[in-house]
């Protein structure tokens, strides 16, 4: 899979807002690559930069924010694309799927008018072969009852409806790459796990890259082929979904490991990370996480580690544990 | 659904009878009359009057033949005028509707776009102005406001009429008619809208600021729609479904003129003739009046209750 191009390419991304506060680096430098076909998970606790940097992929950002670095989507450079031109692959080639079904679908527009929408932008055909188009995407999602779906309004479908509409949405001009920002956090548990099945199964049917954003390890061990732990604006660790499951180097993910439910027990959370995430604004070089680092040394609160690899494989670290130098000392 | 048609229309019912009570009971309590007021009566005239009028009945009494008269559409009779109530209102309404009207057609055209325009260019220079503008509007009050017009645009630049409804003397037919009314009713309709296009400026500004931060909103961007069809055909509609109350509410204002404005004008409209019966206690017209346009406002209330159903799925479907 390394061998070929990447489809979507994040390169030094840095995404700053500016706040009453200060300037709030909400995206602080990361890089990573998505490979046609594959899924990518994005983990953090909440309030890591995981959605900033969705947003910022999606060319959606307000306009209190600045956007430096590269973000190459099929060989073309997003951050560089004008307006309209970043608009036409929005919904195209490029699709987004939320973590609120219930309030992400207009409340006075039928679930029809909303698919076919978004097909009458994109493709060149009548409103005749849109409505059928509909009807073979709600029906792809899973959704009985197409004719009748079509005519309903949000407020009349559940929110793991909701959601399949919304896949059905982001689906309808066959993307490339699919971004789903928490789509299953704010549904029941059981609708969780078959909302998650439909994407896997869409995405190996399409073959489309997924990059999925979740602070659920359940999740990431599911569908995940790769995975980015991401800690306030940073990128911490990087690796396969077995290099991140059997052998976690950065003490966050191994924290956030520990933190996982275990199967079977699902709402009892055995332990929970101390502390919280910092707020990204006026922070010193230093790493992030130290102030709840078990192993932090005094190296740790003067430099920021980089993210980089310590073997032969791609398994990306960014802490002083694994620096050699450090290590002599 | 027909159920809570009916049944909100039957609430009508106790409502207007509580305000029929209200408003009579308030009028006939007041002490002294139309009749009192007049010093060159004597003690006999005044007790003939008394009868005729029957203001010599208990006042409860009085309550009941007032309703009945009601019913039958007969809202009492103008001692001022010596005519009916109905007859007075008919000859005044209109007068004040055409200019209300008007202003209300302007005003709520120029708030919503100015609304919407602030509203997706937040802290412009367009806004800021905007924003100025309003509140400055806001502040002045309408005779000042009245009479800066009528310096600058009837006497200064000559441009319209400083007052009245048609020029006196001329003896219009037909369009050349309904062109001298218009003409004198630029000035009202100017000033009018001026006052109340700002409270409505900032209400669209604020709610379409509500909306466009929704996540729906947000979906529509991502599907790639354009940004004038994200602000026209999402945000805008939703923005406008708490609008439609407030718009239904504004039929009273349509038939009880504007009592400062028609003044400084001169306009021979119902809030003229309401301050008047007033000042010589005429309480049959006050009280039909007031009754007339307490039917309006529940009326309007209904009105907004059913627009709001149809309009929006949530109430509609369920
Ligand atoms: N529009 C904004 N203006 C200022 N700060 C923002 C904005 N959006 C997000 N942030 C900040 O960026 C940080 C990361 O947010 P987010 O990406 O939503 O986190 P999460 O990982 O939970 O998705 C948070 O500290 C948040 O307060
Ligand atoms: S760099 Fe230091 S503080 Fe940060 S995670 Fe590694 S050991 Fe802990
Ligand atoms: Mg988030």
């Amino acid at each position: 899979m390394t061998q070929q191009k990447p489809l979507l390419s994040v390169n030094h991304l840095k995404t700053y807002f500016q706040s009453d506060d200060g300037l709030v680096k909400a995206v602080d430098g990361i890089n990573f690559d998505v490979y046609q076909g594959e899924t990518v998970c994005i983990v953090g606790e909440s309030g890591c930069g995981k959605s900033v940097t969705a947003m910022s992929i999606m060319g959606l950002l307000p306009d209190s924010s600045t956007i430096q670095g590269s973000i190459n989507l099929d060989g073309e450079e997003l951050t560089k694309l004008s307006k309209g031109n970043m608009r036409r692959i929005r919904g195209n080639k490029l699709s987004m799927i939320f973590q609120e079904p219930m309030t992400s679908l207009n409340p006075v527009m039928t679930i029809g008018e909303q698919i076919t929408e978004v097909l009458l932008e994109h493709q060149v055909i009548s409103k005749k072969q849109a409505i059928k188009k509909s009807l073979e995407l709600i029906k792809l999602v899973g959704i009985g009852r197409g004719e009748q779906i079509i005519k309903s309004y949000p407020h009349q479908l559940s929110g793991g409806m909701l959601q399949r509409v919304m896949i059905a949405i982001a689906l309808a001009c066959d993307p490339k790459m699919l971004i789903a920002d928490e789509p299953t956090t704010a549904l029941d548990v059981t609708i969780q796990a078959q909302v998650l099945n439909l994407l896997q199964d869409l995405k190996e049917e399409t073959n489309m890259s997924m990059l999925l954003i979740t602070h659920d390890l359940g999740v990431v061990a599911e569908v995940a082929d790769r995975v980015v732990v991401m800690y306030a604006g940073k990128v911490v660790e990087q690796g396969t979904v077995e290099e991140i499951f059997t052998d976690p180097k950065h003490p966050y993910t191994r924290g956030l490991l520990q933190a996982k439910p275990v199967l079977g027990s699902r709402k009892k959370r055995l332990y929970t990370i101390p502390g919280q995430v910092p707020k990204l604004v006026d922070l010193k070089p230093s790493c992030y996480f130290a102030d709840r680092c078990e192993h932090c040394m005094e190296i740790c609160t003067q430099q920021t580690p980089e993210l980089k690899c310590n073997d032969n494989s791609e398994h990306k670290v960014a802490c002083w544990l694994y620096e050699k130098e450090v290590v002599h000392q | 659904m027909n159920n809570y048609f009916v049944k909100r229309f039957l609430y009508l019912i106790p409502t207007l009878i509580g305000a029929s009570i209200l408003i009579f009971f308030l009028y006939s309590l007041i002490p002294g009359n139309f009749i009192d007021t007049d010093p060159n009566l004597t003690a006999e005239r005044k007790a003939e009057l008394y009868a005729l009028y029957g203001f010599d009945q208990p006042t409860i009494i009085r309550y009941f033949i007032w309703m009945g008269n009601l019913f039958q559409g007969d809202l009492g009779y103008s001692l001022q005028f010596q005519r009916p109530v109905t007859e007075v209102l008919n000859n005044y309404i209109w007068s004040s509707f055409i200019v209300a009207f008007a202003s209300l057609f302007l005003t709520w055209g120029i708030a919503m776009v100015i609304g919407v325009i602030s509203a997706t260019k937040q802290y412009s220079f367009f806004d800021s102005f905007i924003t100025i503008l309003v509140f400055g509007a806001m502040a002045i009050p309408s005779f000042f406001l009245g009479l800066i017009a009528i310096k600058f645009f009837a006497v200064d630049l000559g441009w319209f009429p400083a007052g009245g409804m048609t020029t006196s003397g001329a003896d219009y037919t037909g369009w050349a008619y309904v062109k001298d009314i218009a003409e004198h009713m630029v000035l009202p309709v100017i000033v009018l809208t001026m006052l109340g296009i700002g409270g409505l400026t900032r209400y669209f500004r604020t709610n379409m600021l509500e909306v466009v931060k929704q996540d729906f909103v947000r979906t529509a961007r991502a599907k790639g729609l354009k940004e004038k069809v994200v602000i026209y055909k999402h945000a805008l509609r939703n923005a406008l479904l708490p609008a439609i109350t407030l718009f239904a509410f504004e039929l009273p204002a349509l038939f009880s003129g504007a009592i400062i404005t028609e003044q400084i004008f001169n306009w021979p409209g119902i809030g003229a003739i309401y301050m008047q019966a007033f000042s010589v206690r005429d309480y049959p017209l006050l009280m039909g009046f007031t009754m007339f346009i307490a039917v309006l406002t529940v009326i309007s209330n209904l009105i907004a209750d059913i627009l709001y159903g149809v309009a929006d799925p949530r109430v509609r479907v369920k």
